[in-house]
């Protein structure tokens, strides 16, 4: 009888454990707006990524001065841009760079921020301060205007340098959060006992602590993804993001720093503008959703 | 408290250094220096004449020595040659410094104008549909990227409607001086100015709201509801005095935003300010005004933190340093 009450805490605590994610979904189906954001997002990505087996990306890059900014028609459902490439193409093609990318940087900058914010959280004490004090002055830095120029003194820009220079500035809020909420779990039971048991340092970071972080780090990720993408398309937009050839929904926009494309070729830049609020509307739904989720305080569902 | 003032004064200092050495090494990797720049277009000058010229002027010197002589004209107002504009950096910046204060300052009233507001009807009447409106702008607001919003404001109030004048900081038709003149100033900055604002009402409101949906609770607004204070007198008079204080000490926090924010909106509204004359330096590879640029806007991030913190820690002494 005991034996089976005991085993049924166990279980009880083992599906607690596994269900962030499900509390996650739950609490997802239970907000109307972050269910339709997923749809939304699931459609426009999946759109997206589908694209080159209809689409070939050659024709939508290929230059066409014959017929450069052409209003919609049937054959050009967005019309044209300043090569004569269809700007629905690129549409798809830029949605699909600028969420990779996001999702690159998100990723490069979470592993950043964890190896330091676990490093601070697990040892404390000295190690803790002097990373705080190098964190603080971090965060003051003007990013924006140093990413800037990063971006034009590195020689052979690509891609890849893009997103290693821009994960670079992304990550120290990270670092600061999983470090506090390390420095919590750190004075835990479970954490002392592990070291009593002479387990070594990484492996408890890792396997144990790591873990147990988990829900907060994924609920930091989906909320900076949004501002990744965001500063990835206005980089881009300002011409220094993405390089020329690799088309980034901010390349369309970056078309409109021209007043009179604003003002009469509305098609070349409004459909990118608005399917950029669009995204960054439905991560950020999604986010708040988990970051409900995370904390059972908060849940609708 | 003036142990604490003093305290976090000097730690601004290695801040500042740090910063400093940072953009110098940034600013030591850019291509070309003092010396190309001032010779460029003029091929008749020999490499020997240029190292000596560059030895004349100190640039083979070892770094310490050469950051010196730089940070010491830097904090006198000295910061070079502009290669483009054929000036020197400061007098650039003086003509344009007065623009972005002026929209920074602007950007700020109007902010506190629309989210104090916002924050103090949404915190009473919790769960309203006023509420639920001003909770959903808030999402919006918090998720819209600022050069996106800034174009449409742009193309809506600039161009379909025609509102507001869609670019610069004034007509040059009309004469300086006049009131007319300081009319049009105005009219030119509405557009920059409300898509700055508009999205970055979005902490004060939500510090706001949960501020006074956790005062009204306690135990002081009781006793004043108790005592038979009329409803308008409790939230103007003992909540909104409780929980509008941190906001005023928000302000230096909030540079940061600006300044990123004014890169943006003053490239599309074609503001002549900072931030425009940051993005076109670094077009035309000007790196005195961009090393410029960017130690000032270090700086002003760094004293505005240490502003803040301090005015925080006046309002509530429970606050400590880091």
């Amino acid at each position: 009888m005991e034996m089976e009450l005991t085993n049924e805490v166990l279980r009880q605590a083992k599906m607690n454990n596994q269900s962030f994610l499900s509390a996650a979904w739950r609490e997802i189906r239970h907000d109307g707006m972050a269910l339709v954001s997923l749809i939304v997002l699931v459609c426009i990505v999946g759109i997206a990524y589908i694209s080159p087996f209809f689409l070939s990306i050659d024709r939508v890059t290929r230059i066409d001065l014959s017929s450069i900014y052409l209003a919609p028609s049937a054959v050009h459902w967005l019309g044209t841009d300043d090569g004569g490439r269809d700007v629905f193409g690129q549409l798809l093609l830029g949605a699909r760079n600028s969420f990779t990318i996001g999702v690159c940087v998100t990723l490069l900058a979470s592993l950043y921020g964890l190896t330091i914010g676990l490093i601070a959280g697990f040892y404390g004490g000295i190690v803790d301060q002097i990373i705080c004090r190098v964190l603080d002055f971090l965060m003051i830095l003007p990013s924006l205007m140093i990413i800037i120029v990063f971006v034009v003194m590195v020689p052979n820009y690509s891609v890849f340098n893009f997103i290693l220079i821009m994960s670079i500035f992304a990550w120290f809020g990270k670092a600061r959060l999983i470090r506090s909420r390390g420095l919590a779990e750190r004075e835990l039971d479970y954490i002392h006992a592990s070291k009593t048991l002479g387990t070594p340092d990484w492996k408890i970071m890792l396997f144990e602590m790591l873990p147990n972080l988990s829900s907060l780090i994924i609920v930091n990720m989906t909320l900076t993804l949004a501002g990744n993408i965001g500063l990835e398309t206005g980089l881009t937009f300002l011409g220094f993001g993405l390089p020329s050839g690799t088309p980034s929904l901010g390349t369309l926009i970056a078309l409109a720093k021209n007043p009179d494309i604003v003002q009469n070729k509305w098609w070349v830049w409004l459909p990118a503008a608005l399917l950029i609020l669009v995204i960054m509307l439905c991560i950020n739904y999604i986010g708040q959703a988990v970051k409900r989720a995370s904390d059972a305080r908060q849940r609708i569902a | 408290m003036l142990v604490f003032i003093v305290r976090r004064t000097l730690l601004m200092i290695p801040q500042l250094l740090l910063l400093s050495i940072l953009i110098f090494f940034l600013a030591k990797q850019m291509p070309g220096d003092a010396v190309t720049g001032a010779f460029m277009g003029k091929p008749n000058v020999s490499a020997e004449q240029m190292e000596k010229i560059r030895e004349q002027h100190g640039l083979n010197d070892p770094w310490i020595v050469q950051y010196g002589r730089w940070i010491g004209d830097a904090v006198r107002g000295d910061f070079g040659q502009s290669f483009v504009h054929k000036q020197p950096v400061t007098q650039l910046l003086a003509g344009r410094i007065e623009n972005t204060i002026w929209l920074s300052v602007a950007t700020l009233v109007v902010t506190y104008l629309i989210a104090i507001p916002l924050g103090m009807i949404a915190g009473r009447w919790t769960g309203s549909w006023a509420d639920q409106f001003i909770v959903t702008y808030n999402y919006v607001s918090f998720a819209t990227p600022v050069f996106v919003f800034a174009l449409l404001m742009l193309y809506v109030f600039g161009f379909v409607l025609n509102w507001f004048p869609s670019g610069g900081s004034v007509d040059i038709r009309v004469e300086e001086g006049t009131a007319e003149y300081v009319w049009d100033k105005l009219k030119h900055l509405v557009l920059p100015v409300l898509s700055g604002s508009l999205l970055l009402t979005y902490s004060t409101v939500q510090y706001l709201r949960n501020e006074i949906i956790e005062t009204k609770m306690k135990d002081f607004v009781k006793t004043a509801r108790a005592k038979g204070v009329s409803e308008n007198v409790v939230y103007h008079r003992h909540i909104l005095r409780h929980s509008i204080l941190p906001i005023a000490a928000f302000l230096g926090y909030e540079i940061t935003g600006l300044i990123a924010g004014s890169v943006f909106i003053e490239t599309i509204f074609s503001y002549p300010g900072l931030g425009r004359l940051f993005i076109d330096s670094i077009m035309t590879r000007d790196f005195t005004v961009v090393t410029a640029l960017v130690l000032i806007s270090g700086a002003a991030v760094i004293v505005g933190t240490m502003l803040s913190d301090i005015i925080l820690r006046m309002v509530d002494p429970r606050i400590r340093l880091g």
